[in-house]
């Protein structure tokens, strides 16, 4: 991604940059206050691409940033948290503006998504970090705008990020009011005990109602509504208050320069040229090019071979102080080297590791399998190439008797296998099959001889063919999770129903204001990764918002299910599933297989099956007649052609027993439904 | 005024030459026994008059209805693009002659002679082989029925499709009735014996009963041929569209069955023996021949716009039948046939495999099949047996009793009839198996004794 970055650097002529040049210091004047200049931004790259410029920037390195210059009490670190759409990406466009780290244009728009798909969505998927310099009351400042994941999917590298920081602006619409994520990700900022800026966005539209969202401010989150900032970021109202009060209202990071030298990786990118890019907040000491450091998770040695300022491109400095964010490469040749959450020290002064880190853990299971599988080592090249860049997606290779060789991935959630996805077919145009999301379940074993097998008491199934009898359990046990539903007020019996139907228990209930009310459930997560939040969506028109945080394992009556052809069981279509659902699930099953398996010359009964006892069925009727009326030799070539493809597609049929299953009945059932 | 007939006899006493054998059917006996010399000395002929006078709402054939009245320009091209065709096929003896269409009986009667004479002048047309006309049963039709006749036409084929005035129209014909009983009167005075009759079913809103009464009422004016035909709903046709639209319902499968089962009982009772999944005769001297040889694998020549031929090109040093496909807009056909002799837009050499696959995709439609003698004169190396006996597809198919393969050769029972399509794939992927197979072997056996005769 970083390569990405320079590359399109390069490509701007060598004029638009010129340009841009004059444009920043025009800026300056209209707006009457003094921004530190991005020239030296130019000084580094220049000499590299025509020594002719050197004319133009006769003030040299007298401006370059002395990063020390910048001790811990002139720095803010800070993010910006909101639910989608509330504006979190054009608000950091207006700040980078406003600094001068950008050029304004009516271009900027969500500068930091840099992904397709984060700009078609309105999400943020992969973090990014800009350092800005401030002016205030004579003082230059250097803020750490470190920009955060927008989907509790990624609540793990949100709370990383958020780690890295001191305080947080919260974004909330002037229209639409607190959301479900806006409250899950207030929650992660006030354990964090970061410094809360309300910041309430798009006050210019029309039903915009901001003293309706500073009382649910108040009411949910405990603020008082003075401390709200009132801001149309996309006009640039007011915002120019933002910055004063992150200077004002959060602490600089109590870091110390005569500290050993610690920091925390709260991202990483990779870099074809360079390896592992990874983003650091520095907790103590100093770093800088040469020296030798260590990662706490893998105990890895490293060189520093650059380092520097995000601004938001990357930008050497050669050294990085304590409270400072940036970048370093140190020779790592795989993301997994820089884990988020992992603590970097100097290899001669070793330190405690920073406290809170988790390696990701996969919390939805999908199989991946090439359209044909002549394009199995194409797919294979994007899958290698996507989890360069995203640590937290476990690749297992699977195979399946219907969709042929595969992987089977592993997830943060569902949006992120929903992104990965996006990712492969438009940025690797990889045309896959992706099947239906599954969760880790887990079983508490009771035979002596198994637990002495696995290793342990406990195991996790992944694959359903590998679940394991009742009898050899004592317990089996389902992942739940929390989640928190905002919807109007009169949507509320529809959305209790549809969370009891998805065996939900209610957790708490609360007015935030007068019409609207926040509900939490706890949820088997295998009941919402499907198509929950879809139908959330449809029966509240589109107003209800739902999140959720993992909330552990719980005893759950599962049960395997198997689909059967004539008797016959299919060995990939097992599922495992909860009691209740049992029929449900395997009625709709039946019904899909019946829809997309052709007729043949016999009847095919299509169960589903508990054990040996038949829970749903379908049957597919035989073909009393299938002969083509008329065929002369007129035209035979159309008949033939049809014949021998039916006849080619025969080769390839799935045969169980005696009934020939097409591959695109399994991609049908297995699949996940288009929405 | 001298008769038709009369005329080309008169104009061309020597020219067409009637075969000592005479007799299609006889010629067609012969050549299962001589062997496969006949198989490139002998071809029918189709021929297609492209023009309708309105377009049926089913029907997706190649035809047109605007146009000029060129049918002079369009008779000399028939006959010009025949000429052609069978000077390169070099075939000595031309078995059935089959004008279809379009709507052949718009066509003039003396077309019908021109194109006779042309053939006879090329190759022998024995006295007795077997010329259809396809009949639009309308007033104007039956008048020319005589003249048609005249012209060498023996035997008709008239598309009656229904007897319900309403499905008529919605079917888009130009004919009551009324005028189709009355033709197949007068076709049966003219040719008794050999009047062929084109039915429907599963049309919109037929019902099993409807039909039971229809075809006991055709059952009571029919002559000795009948062909019954399932609608099949095809893209782009008016009653597709009105299908799709919900405006018009066709039968259900189950229900179109059920129309096909009971029409084949109903048939047999009266004496009518089914010889091909659609076609029925009272007995072996009412089937039609024409239509017998494409479903035994032998050479046809197609004419006219949009037809299909399968046949050796001995005239240009041919071995391999080929696949031959007319160009399919008449005007374009017509200046293609005045600048080269014939508007054939494509052609495909037919490998061995190919022609086998042709060879049992036609011959299973019949109920008699494919008898050994029929196959080894295609395939002399492998066997129906050595092909067949061993899948155990096949087995199935043969275990299921909707399948035989006995002595006589291979043919779909009674009940496998109905569902010889869903059997064909199967049958396909043996074949190309044990052709491939073979071809393997062979190579294999060329190498080894490449080997040993040579074997430094």
């Amino acid at each position: 991604m970083s390569f990405s970055l320079v590359k399109r650097w390069c490509e701007t002529p060598l004029l638009r940059r010129v340009l841009q040049f004059k444009t920043y210091r025009r800026k300056i004047l209209n707006y009457n206050m003094t921004y530190t200049l991005l020239r030296h931004r130019w000084m580094k790259r220049l000499p590299v691409l025509s020594s002719s410029f050197k004319m133009i920037s006769t003030q040299t390195d007298k401006d370059a940033v002395d990063l020390s210059k910048f001790p811990a009490d002139r720095i803010r670190n800070f993010c910006i948290i909101a639910h989608i759409d509330h504006g979190k990406s054009t608000l950091a466009d207006r700040l980078l503006e406003m600094t001068g780290a950008i050029a304004k244009t009516e271009k900027n728009k969500q500068v930091l998504d840099k992904l397709q798909v984060e700009r078609e969505r309105g999400i943020t998927v992969k973090a990014q970090t800009a350092s800005l310099f401030y002016n205030h009351e004579g003082q230059q400042y250097l803020l750490n705008l470190i920009d955060t994941p927008g989907h509790v999917d990624f609540s793990y590298e949100v709370s990383r990020s958020i780690s890295a920081c001191q305080g947080v602006l919260l974004i909330v619409d002037a229209n639409q009011g607190i959301q479900a994520q806006t409250v899950a990700n207030f929650y992660l900022a006030f354990e964090a005990q970061l410094a809360i800026i309300p910041v309430i966005n798009k006050i210019d539209l029309k039903n915009a109602d901001p003293e309706r969202v500073e009382s649910q401010i108040e009411k949910v989150f405990d603020i008082p509504r003075e401390e709200c900032i009132r801001i149309s970021a996309k006009l640039g109202t007011n915002v120019e208050n933002v910055l004063q009060a992150v200077v004002d209202r959060i602490p600089p990071p109590e870091a110390s320069i005569d500290d050993p030298f610690k920091a925390l990786v709260f991202d990483s990118n990779f870099d074809h040229y360079r390896g592992v890019v990874a983003n650091i907040a520095v907790f103590g000491g100093r770093v800088k090019k040469g020296d030798r450091i260590v990662s706490a998770y893998l105990g890895k040695t490293y060189e520093v071979n650059e380092l520097g300022l995000l601004r938001p491109d990357e930008h050497s400095t050669g050294k990085l102080f304590a409270g400072q964010v940036g970048y370093i490469v140190a020779g790592m040749k795989d993301v997994k080297e820089a884990q988020i959450g992992d603590t970097l020290y100097l290899q001669e002064q070793p330190v405690e590791a920073l406290p809170g880190f988790k390696p990701a853990k996969a919390m939805v299971f999908a199989g991946m399998y090439p359209m044909d599988q002549s394009e199995y080592q194409g797919l294979r090249s994007a899958i290698e190439k996507l989890t360069l860049n995203d640590s937290s997606v476990t690749v297992q290779r699977d195979s399946s008797l219907a969709l042929g060789a595969g992987w089977r991935l592993g997830f943060l959630g569902l949006l992120h296998m929903e992104v990965f996805n996006q990712r492969l077919e438009q940025e690797y145009n990889a045309s896959v099959i992706v099947t239906a999301p599954t969760v880790p379940y887990k079983a508490v074993l009771s035979s002596a001889k198994l637990i002495k097998e696995h290793g342990s008491k406990e195991i996790t199934i992944v694959n359903p063919a590998q679940f394991p009898d009742r009898t050899v359990v004592s317990e089996y046990l389902e992942p739940m999770v929390l989640g928190t539903i905002l919807a109007p007020d009169s949507y509320t019996g529809k959305i209790m129903s549809l969370c009891l139907n998805r065996r939900a228990v209610q957790k708490n209930m609360l007015y935030i204001d007068d019409q609207r009310v926040m509900m939490k459930y706890l949820f088997p997560l295998n009941e919402v990764v499907v198509d929950f939040y879809d139908l959330l969506k449809s029966l509240s028109s589109g107003y209800a918002s739902f999140d959720y945080e993992n909330a552990g394992y719980q005893a759950a009556d599962l049960i395997k299910m198997d689909i059967l052809l004539n008797g016959r069981p299919v060995e990939e279509l097992i599922t495992i599933v909860h009691r209740d659902r049992a029929y449900s699930s395997g009625k709709a099953m039946c019904e899909r297989l019946k829809d997309s398996i052709p007729r043949q010359m016999f009847e095919i009964a299509v169960q589903a099956a508990i054990g040996s006892k038949v829970i749903a069925r379908e049957t597919i009727k035989a073909y009393k007649k299938n002969v083509l009326a008329k065929c002369y030799g007129g035209d035979i070539t159309r008949k033939m052609k049809l014949l021998k493809k039916q006849a080619e597609g025969k080769k390839k049929m799935r045969l169980i027993g005696s009934v020939e299953v097409p591959k695109d009945a399994f991609i049908n059932v297995l699949k996940r439904k288009q929405k | 005024m001298m008769s038709l007939r009369a005329a080309r006899r008169a104009l061309s006493p020597g020219v067409r030459r009637f075969s000592d054998t005479s007799g299609g059917e006889i010629v067609e006996d012969v050549s299962e026994r001589t062997g496969c010399a006949q198989l490139t000395t002998q071809a029918s002929l189709y021929v297609h008059w492209p023009y309708c006078l309105r377009r049926c709402s089913y029907c997706n054939f190649n035809k047109y209805i605007s146009r000029d009245n060129n049918d002079h320009m369009m008779t000399e091209c028939l006959q010009k693009e025949t000429e052609t065709l069978l000077q390169l096929s070099q075939v000595s003896c031309v078995t059935s002659v089959f004008f279809g269409g379009g709507t052949p009986s718009l066509a003039h009667p003396s077309t019908v002679a021109a194109v006779l004479e042309t053939v006879s002048g090329q190759a022998s047309l024995s006295e007795k082989a077997e010329v259809t006309l396809e009949v639009n049963p309308t007033p104007v039709g039956m008048s020319k029925l005589e003249d048609f006749c005249r012209a060498g036409v023996n035997r008709f084929s008239i598309g009656v499709q229904s007897l319900q005035d309403d499905d008529l129209k919605i079917l888009g014909r130009d004919h009551s009735s009324r005028q189709a009983l009355q033709t197949i009167e007068e076709a049966r005075r003219l040719c008794p014996g050999r009047v062929s009759v084109d039915v429907m079913f599963g049309r919109p809103k037929q019902s099993v009963e409807s039909w039971e009464n229809e075809l006991s009422k055709l059952l009571r004016v029919c002559d000795d041929h009948m062909s019954l035909y399932q609608l099949t709903l095809e893209r782009g046709t008016q009653l597709f569209k009105q299908v799709q639209g919900g405006e018009v319902t066709v039968p259900a499968e189950d229900v179109t069955a059920e129309m096909y089962q009971c029409a084949r009982r109903t048939l047999h009772q009266h004496g009518f023996l089914q010889y091909e999944v659609s076609n029925f005769a009272k007995h072996q001297k009412a089937v039609s021949h024409h239509n017998m040889s494409y479903w035994k694998g032998r050479q046809y020549i197609g004419v006219g716009p949009g037809a299909h031929g399968r046949f050796v090109l001995p005239g240009e040093g041919g071995v391999a039948r080929e696949a031959r496909t007319q160009t399919l807009e008449p005007d374009v056909w017509m200046r293609e046939v005045q600048q080269r002799g014939h508007g054939t837009r494509r052609r495909i050499q037919l490998n061995h495999l190919e022609l086998l696959e042709e060879v049992l995709v036609m011959g299973m439609r019949m109920t008699e099949g494919i008898n050994h003698k029929h196959w080894e004169l295609f395939s002399p190396q492998l066997s129906l047996r050595e092909v067949f006996g061993r899948s155990t597809d096949v087995q199935e198919l043969l275990q299921s009793g909707r399948l035989i393969l006995d002595d006589r050769g291979l043919r779909c029972s009674w009940d496998g009839l109905a569902l010889l399509d869903s059997m064909l794939p199967a049958l396909l992927v043996e074949l190309e198996r044990q052709i491939s197979q073979r071809l393997q072997r062979d190579h294999h056996t060329d190498g080894q004794t490449k080997k040993t005769s040579n074997p430094r």
